[in-house]
C-alpha cells in the first residue's frame, strides 16, 4: 500500500532538496553588489510611482463581484458540453433531457442577468 | 431508462413550485420595482406548496434514486417550514413598510431560503442535505444585513457569515469522512456500508463532525454564541423567521440522519449520550441566561436557544415517539415563535431607536394595542408550556420520550428549566399589561394604527396554538407514525 509511493517521495525529496540548495548555493558562490537601482522593485523597466495602495472605484466591486458568478457558472457548462455527445448515443430523449437541465440551468442565470440590468447593477454612473 | 425523471420530479414538485414563484418574484421585482404583488405572489406560491405538501402527508416516498424523501415526515417538516415562511411574509409587508426597507428582494430571498430549507428537510444523501443547507444559508445572511445602513444588522450579518461559514467546514469535514468510512452519500445505504469497511474512528469522527454542525445550526450549547447577535440585529419579523423556520429544517434534517443513516446501536450509545448531555446543558443555560436580558430581542433568542434544548432531548430518546414529539414541538414553536416576533415587530414604532431594544419601552402596552397584548400573551404562555396550549403538549410529548427512553434526569432537568424560563416570558406580560405607560420612552407611545395583515396573522397564530393544544391527536399520531421501527425499514 504505503510503499507504492516511496518514489513519488524521493521525487518530492530531490525537488525540495535541488531548490534549497540552488537557493544557498547562489548565496555562496554569486557576487554580491547591492546598489540603489537592482534593490527597486522589477516594474517592466519603469520606476514605480507612489503606493500600490491606491483608492479605486467601488463601483468594481459591483462588476467583479458579477463577473465572476457568470465566469464560474460557465465552468459548468464544459463538463456538460464533453458528455453531450455520450446522452445523444444513449437515446431514449436522454439528449433531450439533458438539454432541458441546461436549459433551466441557463434561464436561472438569464434572470439573474435581466435583473442585475434592470437594477441597474451594470449602469457605471 | 430516464423515466424516473418526470416521476420524481412530480414528487418534488412542491420544492419546485416554491422555487419557480421565486424566479418570478425576481423578474416581477426586477420589472416593476417593489411591486405591491410581490408579497401576493409570494404568499400564493407558499399556499400552494403548503397544499401540495399536505396532500403526501401520508404517501412517504423515495425520489431521485434515495437522493430525496418525499412525502411523510418531510411533507410534514416542510410544511411546518412553509407555515413558518408564510407568517413572515405576511408580517414583513407592514414592518418594512414601517421601517422604510419594503423591497421585493426580501420575498424573492424567503422564498429562496424556503427552498433550501424544504430541500434539507426531505434530504435524503449527504449531498442533498449539504446542498440544501447552504441555499438556506446563504439566503439568511443576507436577509440579516438588510437594513444595511445600520451598524447593528451590518455586525449581525457579518458574524453570522463567519460563524456559519465555520461550521460549515465542520459539517463538510463530516460528510467527507462518513462517505470516506462508507462509502455511500445515500442515508439508507450508510449502515451497509459501515458493515463492509468495519466502524473505524473515521467513521466516529465524521459523526461528531456532522453533529457540530447540526448542533450549530439548531443553536445549541456551546454553540450558540452566534444567536443572540444575530437574532437582535436582523430585521425582527425576518428574525422570526429565521429562528422557526431554519431550526424546523436542520432539526428534521438531523432526525432523518440519527433515525435512517446511523447505526441503531451508536444511536443508543454514544449519540445519545452526546445529545442528552448537549439538551441539559442548552436548556440550563439558554433559560438562565435569558433571566438577565433587560432587551426583549435578545431575551427571545436566548429563549430560542433553551427550545432547542428541549426539542434536542426528544432527539436524544432515539425512538419514533421522541421524534415525532420533536417534529410535533417544531410545528408548536415555528407557530409561538412566529407570533412573538410579529407582536414585537408590530411594536416598533421607527426604524432607529424605536427597533425595541428595551423591555420598559412595552410598558403599558397591552391597553394601547388590546390585540397585541392578548397574542402575545397567548404565545408567551405557550412559549412557558402551560397548558391547554401547544407548547405545553410539545414539552409533554419530548420529554415523556425521554423518561421512556431512559433519560428520566433529563425530564427532570428540562422541566426545572421551564420553570425558570415561566419567570422570564411572564415577566413580559408583567410590564405590557401591569406597569403604567409612564414608564415608556415618550416616544413609544405614540398611537398608530396596526396593519390588518398581522391581526389576522397573529390571530390565526394563536387560534392554532390553541386549538393544537386542546385536540392535538391526529397531528401527534401523524408525527409519531413517521419514525416507527415498521416505519424506518419500509422507506429504506
Amino acid at each position: 500500500m504505503i510503499t507504492d509511493f516511496v518514489p513519488l517521495f524521493i521525487m518530492i525529496l530531490l525537488a525540495l532538496g535541488l531548490a534549497l540548495t540552488l537557493l544557498k548555493l547562489q548565496q555562496w558562490l554569486g557576487p554580491y553588489q547591492p546598489g540603489k537601482i537592482k534593490g527597486s522593485p522589477y516594474e517592466s523597466g519603469q520606476d514605480p510611482v507612489g503606493s500600490a495602495r491606491e483608492r479605486y472605484s467601488i463601483k468594481f466591486y459591483l462588476v467583479a463581484m458579477i463577473f465572476i458568478v457568470f465566469d464560474v457558472e460557465l465552468v459548468f457548462l464544459y463538463p456538460w458540453a464533453v458528455s453531450f455527445g455520450e446522452f445523444l448515443q444513449a437515446g431514449g430523449g436522454a439528449a433531450l433531457g439533458a438539454l432541458a437541465v441546461v436549459g433551466l440551468f441557463l434561464f436561472i442565470l438569464v434572470v439573474g442577468l435581466i435583473y442585475d440590468i434592470k437594477k441597474g447593477g451594470l449602469d457605471w454612473d | 431508462m430516464y423515466d424516473f425523471l418526470l416521476a420524481d420530479t412530480a414528487r418534488v414538485l412542491p420544492i419546485l413550485v416554491v422555487a419557480a414563484v421565486g424566479i418570478a418574484v425576481i423578474l416581477l421585482d426586477a420589472f416593476r420595482n417593489d411591486s405591491p404583488s410581490i408579497p401576493w405572489l409570494a404568499g400564493a406560491g407558499l399556499v400552494a406548496a403548503f397544499v401540495l405538501e399536505g396532500f403526501k402527508l401520508y404517501d412517504p416516498q423515495v425520489a431521485f434514486f434515495g437522493q430525496v424523501y418525499s412525502g411523510g415526515a418531510a411533507a410534514f417538516a416542510n410544511m411546518v417550514v412553509l407555515l413558518g415562511a408564510l407568517g413572515s411574509v405576511v408580517l414583513s409587508v407592514p414592518y418594512l413598510k414601517r421601517i422604510g426597507h419594503n423591497y421585493g428582494e426580501v420575498h424573492a430571498l424567503i422564498l429562496f431560503a424556503t427552498v433550501g430549507m424544504m430541500t434539507l428537510a426531505s434530504a435524503g444523501s449527504l449531498i442533498t442535505l449539504f446542498v440544501g443547507l447552504e441555499t438556506m444559508s446563504v439566503c439568511l445572511y443576507v436577509l440579516t444585513g438588510l437594513v444595511r445602513e445600520e451598524k447593528g444588522a451590518n455586525e449581525s450579518a457579518l458574524k453570522y457569515f463567519l460563524l456559519g461559514a465555520f461550521s460549515t467546514g465542520f459539517f463538510l469535514y463530516g460528510i467527507a469522512l462518513l462517505y470516506g468510512a462508507t462509502g455511500t452519500m445515500l442515508f439508507s445505504e450508510m449502515v451497509e456500508g459501515l458493515a463492509v469497511t468495519e466502524r473505524t474512528g473515521i467513521f466516529v469522527g465524521g459523526v461528531a463532525l456532522l453533529l457540530i454542525g447540526f448542533l450549530f445550526k439548531v443553536s445549541a450549547v456551546p454553540f450558540h454564541m452566534w444567536t443572540p447577535d444575530v437574532y437582535q440585529g436582523a430585521p425582527t419579523t425576518l428574525t422570526g423567521f429565521m429562528s422557526t423556520a431554519s431550526k424546523a429544517a436542520a432539526f428534521a434534517a438531523l432526525v432523518v440522519v440519527l433515525a435512517r443513516a446511523l447505526p441503531v446501536d451508536l444511536v443508543a450509545g454514544e449519540v445519545q449520550i452526546t445529545l442528552s448531555v448537549v439538551a441539559a446543558v442548552t436548556m440550563v443555560v439558554g433559560n438562565v441566561i435569558a433571566l438577565a436580558q433587560t432587551n426583549v430581542k435578545r431575551m427571545l433568542a436566548y429563549s430560542s436557544i433553551a427550545h432547542a434544548g428541549y426539542i434536542l432531548a426528544g432527539l436524544a430518546a432515539g425512538t419514533g415517539e421522541g421524534y415525532g414529539g420533536a417534529l410535533f414541538y417544531l410545528l408548536a414553536y415555528t407557530v409561538m415563535n412566529v407570533g412573538a416576533f410579529g407582536v414585537l415587530a408590530a411594536l416598533e414604532w421607527d426604524k432607529e431607536q424605536g427597533a425595541i431594544q428595551d423591555i420598559e419601552s412595552l410598558a403599558g402596552s397591552g391597553y394601547r394595542q388590546p390585540i397585541l397584548g392578548v397574542t402575545m400573551g397567548v404565545f408567551l404562555f405557550a412559549l412557558t408550556g402551560f397548558p391547554p396550549l401547544a407548547g405545553f403538549i410539545g414539552k409533554y410529548l419530548v420529554f415523556a420520550a425521554a423518561v421512556d427512553a431512559g433519560l428520566t434526569w433529563l425530564a427532570v432537568v428540562g422541566v426545572l428549566a421551564s420553570v425558570v424560563s415561566a419567570y422570564y416570558y411572564l415577566r413580559i406580560l408583567v410590564v405590557m399589561w401591569m406597569k403604567p405607560e409612564t414608564d415608556a420612552p415618550e416616544a413609544a407611545r405614540q398611537p398608530f394604527a396596526l396593519a390588518t395583515s398581522t391581526t389576522v396573522v397573529l390571530s390565526l397564530c394563536a387560534l392554532l396554538l390553541l386549538i393544537l393544544g386542546v385536540m392535538p391527536g391526529g397531528v401527534i399520531e401523524a408525527a409519531q407514525s413517521y419514525f416507527d421501527a415498521g416505519a424506518i425499514v419500509a422507506g429504506r
